[in-house]
């Protein structure tokens, strides 16, 4: 329909020729990479300054030669501590650690000096390596080999797998699946609440402005009513994707700055060439077993598919969402007003919502899961947080199915209160008035 | 006559009650056709239906002898009762979209919007956002963008209610100039002097019936009591008591008289004058029809016609 496209692009003029759709729309994408570059920095930065700290050690017992690591360097001295302290204020060093004669079994005596208060961090790692050098002497006093000892340590690794409908089976890590249930649930959430207010904002603003039964002289309530949704959508997609282009470009420009070439995808992309490349595999998971399990399970969500299921969701939920947040403010006349019939069509995302992380995250599987990701109000969030999982082809049908279903029925059932609630100014509404605007013909 | 709107059997019901209940209507084209009545009579619900805003129950319209269709609305320029304009959005712009509702192409809409410019001298208000105009600026706009697409078929709810008078003016001429181009102009309106000066056509709605419908000429007509205004020199009148009433007489000036005659059903003004002359010198003769005004109180009202004529006659 020629007169929806002129509404929807109407809708997209209107909110991209503002100032605050430019701001947002740029600012965001610079926020993120300004934090990471920050971090970077001090990292970097922290990591040149960390020189070793020069410890200076009067050891009375005889026992305890500290060997230097990468934070500390001991230097031992042969005097009495009094001249060590006369010999440690003249020098540069960063502290002067005192070792008495001590007793294996009630070590006690130590002292630290220093010129300025040290960080309890590192009077900590101080203490750990003692307690290390004291081990080892209890160690040897009970004429027990460490060797010995290194072997008697039992080490159980419970490796996961999933088992896939077609028998396949793949490691999988729940970390990386929550963390990806977590962000696109929310990203959901988000989307749905802030531009379903806005779809709300319009229709008041047309009601109360009163330019709305000229408009309805010219094109269906209904198509008035989608064109906003189309549009206000559109505008939430196109920022949406400007900010996922900024953000990695930038994200990119600024770890390039820090010399650091995005290790993660080059070694996804090499991962994905040499897969299948047994020798090679081996030979990387030889190199670095870590990083390579890391990688594999990484490698084994389906990207592809999450992206596709959430943008199905993404759009479902909203237009479902859209058309409620649509019927709530041609009820009202003010936003002020709106909150009473806002609450109750909230709730149910806010369900879906609380549900992700007492039931979705922690037992994807679960039948309250199950159910919070098929029912059409609650889907949206729920089934999006589950979908990293690995959840069966049938019930991501039935989910969708009745996602098309439910935006559909949200949308005639908005579209007939609309139409008679866009008309009616000062009128007081409760739920028995809209149910009869519902029922009212023609 | 060409037939502009015919609604046969126009029925309408909210949950509470009945807004129309089987209105006939003919708007012939090219006329100024008044829709009268009171508040809440059920003149918007009509122009709504019209407008394909609401659906009527039962009933037909034919609109330029097609029955009423989605197409239509591009026909028709509306100008509600309760009006405006998207605040935030600059005036140009917002004609612009307003012209492409209805139809028009881009280059279309700007051509026409710098032709009212140019006529109302508001060319500077281009770039300025609706919320910067003063009401009366803004009703001016409102005007432009009922009338932009040239439509066939104007309708004007209650057109002078909240119009300043440099503004109700100003409408009136160019309604008298778009209805001279071949439009034809519905409004509605419970302001008589409006009626009496502008329409050639009206209905007058009352409880969501059609109480009175016809040209002006016809409507007064049909009303007329026989009764006549006279101003004559000296006050004694000798007229046949079985055929002529005299009303009221009050004097003007020095011998100088001004005199309401009723005449008896059947008898002509002429017939009157004939009587005058021979005994009085007539300075001036007119047969006194009741104003819109009058008729509108007295059927609202609802008096019955003997009544009415009465009531009107005294008035």
């Amino acid at each position: 329909m020629n007169k929806i496209w002129l509404i929807i692009q109407r809708e997209i003029l209107n909110r991209i020729q503002k100032k605050s759709f430019l701001i947002t729309t740029i600012l965001v994408p610079l926020i993120f990479p300004a934090i990471i570059g920050v971090l970077i920095y001090i990292m970097v930065k922290e990591i040149e300054s960390a020189r070793p700290d020069t410890v200076l050690v009067v050891d009375e017992s005889g026992r305890c030669s500290l060997d230097s690591t990468r934070r500390f360097r001991f230097v031992p001295l042969n005097t009495p501590l009094n001249e060590a302290k006369k010999v440690f204020q003249q020098s540069e060093n960063f502290a002067l650690l005192y070792i008495p004669d001590f007793d294996l079994d009630s070590p006690e005596g130590f002292a630290l000096y220093t010129r300025e208060n040290p960080s309890i961090e590192k009077i900590e790692s101080l203490r750990n390596i003692l307690k290390d050098r004291i081990h080892d002497l209890k160690l040897e006093a009970y004429h027990i080999d460490r060797e010995v000892l290194k072997k008697l340590k039992v080490d159980v690794n419970i490796k996961q797998f999933n088992i896939t409908e077609t028998g396949e089976e793949q490691s999988s890590n729940s970390g990386i699946l929550y963390a990806a249930g977590f962000i696109l649930g929310i990203l959901i959430y988000m989307f749905v609440m802030i531009y379903g207010v806005q779809i709300m904002q319009g229709v008041i603003d047309e009601k109360s402005s009163r330019i709305v039964e000229v408009i309805v002289s010219s094109v269906k309530p209904f198509q008035l009513m989608l064109g906003k949704i189309i549009g206000i959508a559109s505008v939430g997609l196109l920022q949406f994707l400007i900010w996922i282009v900024l953000i990695s470009v930038l994200s990119s420009a600024v770890f390039a700055y820090f010399g650091m070439n995005m290790p993660q995808q080059e070694l996804m992309e090499q991962m994905s060439v040499q897969m299948g490349n047994e020798e090679v595999q081996q030979a990387m998971q030889k190199q670095n077993p870590q990083m390579f399990k890391l990688m594999q399970q990484v490698n084994q969500i389906p990207f592809g598919k999450i992206t596709l299921v959430f943008l199905f969701y993404f759009l479902g939920g909203y237009l479902l969402y859209g058309a409620l947040f649509a019927a709530v403010g041609s009820a009202v006349d003010s936003i002020q007003d709106s909150q009473q019939f806002q609450f109750p069509i909230t709730l149910p995302l806010l369900i879906g919502y609380i549900g992700l992380f007492m039931f979705i995250l922690r037992d994807p599987h679960g039948p309250v899961s199950f159910w919070l990701s098929v029912i059409p109000f609650t889907s949206p969030v729920a089934m999006v947080g589950r979908i990293a999982f690995g959840v069966p082809s049938w019930q991501l049908a039935l989910s969708m199915a009745l996602l098309v279903g439910g935006f559909i029925l949200t949308t005639w059932v908005a579209g007939r209160i609309y139409r008679v609630g866009i008309l009616m100014t000062g009128t007081k509404v409760n739920y028995k008035v809209l149910a009869r605007w519902f029922m009212m013909k023609g | 006559m060409t037939v502009a709107v015919s609604a046969r059997q126009i029925t309408k019901s909210y949950t509470s009650h009945l807004a129309l209940d089987s209105v006939s209507l003919t708007i012939p084209e090219k006329s100024i056709y008044g829709l009268l009545g009171p508040n809440g009579a059920g003149k918007t619900t009509f122009i709504r239906i019209l407008n394909q805003i609401i659906r009527a129950d039962s009933g037909t319209i034919e609109i330029f002898g097609r029955p009423l269709e989605p197409d239509h609305v591009n026909l028709i320029g509306y100008l509600p009762e309760e009006r405006g304009l998207y605040k935030k959005l600059k005036v140009g712009e917002q004609l612009v979209y307003l012209a492409r509702l209805k139809g028009l192409s881009r280059k279309d809409a700007l051509d026409r919007i710098r032709f009212w410019f140019e006529k109302f001298q508001i060319k500077e208000w281009w770039n300025k956002k609706v919320e910067d105009l003063s009401k009366g600026m803004a009703q001016k706009i409102q005007f432009i963008s009922t009338v932009l697409h040239e439509p066939r078929l104007i309708i004007l709810d209650e057109p002078f209610s909240g119009f300043d008078p440099v503004n109700a003016q100003l409408i009136t001429e160019n309604i008298l100039e778009l209805r001279d181009r071949g439009s034809t102009i519905v409004f509605s309106t419970h302001r008589m002097e409006t009626v009496e000066s502008l329409c050639d056509h009206i209905a007058l709605i009352n409880k969501s019936q059609v109480i009175l419908e016809g040209s002006k000429t016809d409507v007064k007509s049909k009303y007329r009591s026989n009764t006549f205004l006279v101003e004559h020199s000296g006050n004694s009148l000798q007229l046949p008591p079985e055929r002529y009433q005299v009303l009221q007489q009050n004097p003007l000036a020095e011998n100088l008289y001004q005199t309401l005659i009723r005449a008896e059903a059947g008898i002509k003004g002429n017939q009157l004058i004939r009587e005058l002359v021979e005994q009085t010198e007539v300075h001036r003769f007119e047969e006194k029809l009741p104003t819109m005004a009058d008729i509108f109180i007295a059927l609202v009202k609802g008096e019955g016609d003997e009544a009415l004529k009465k009531h009107l006659t005294e008035a």
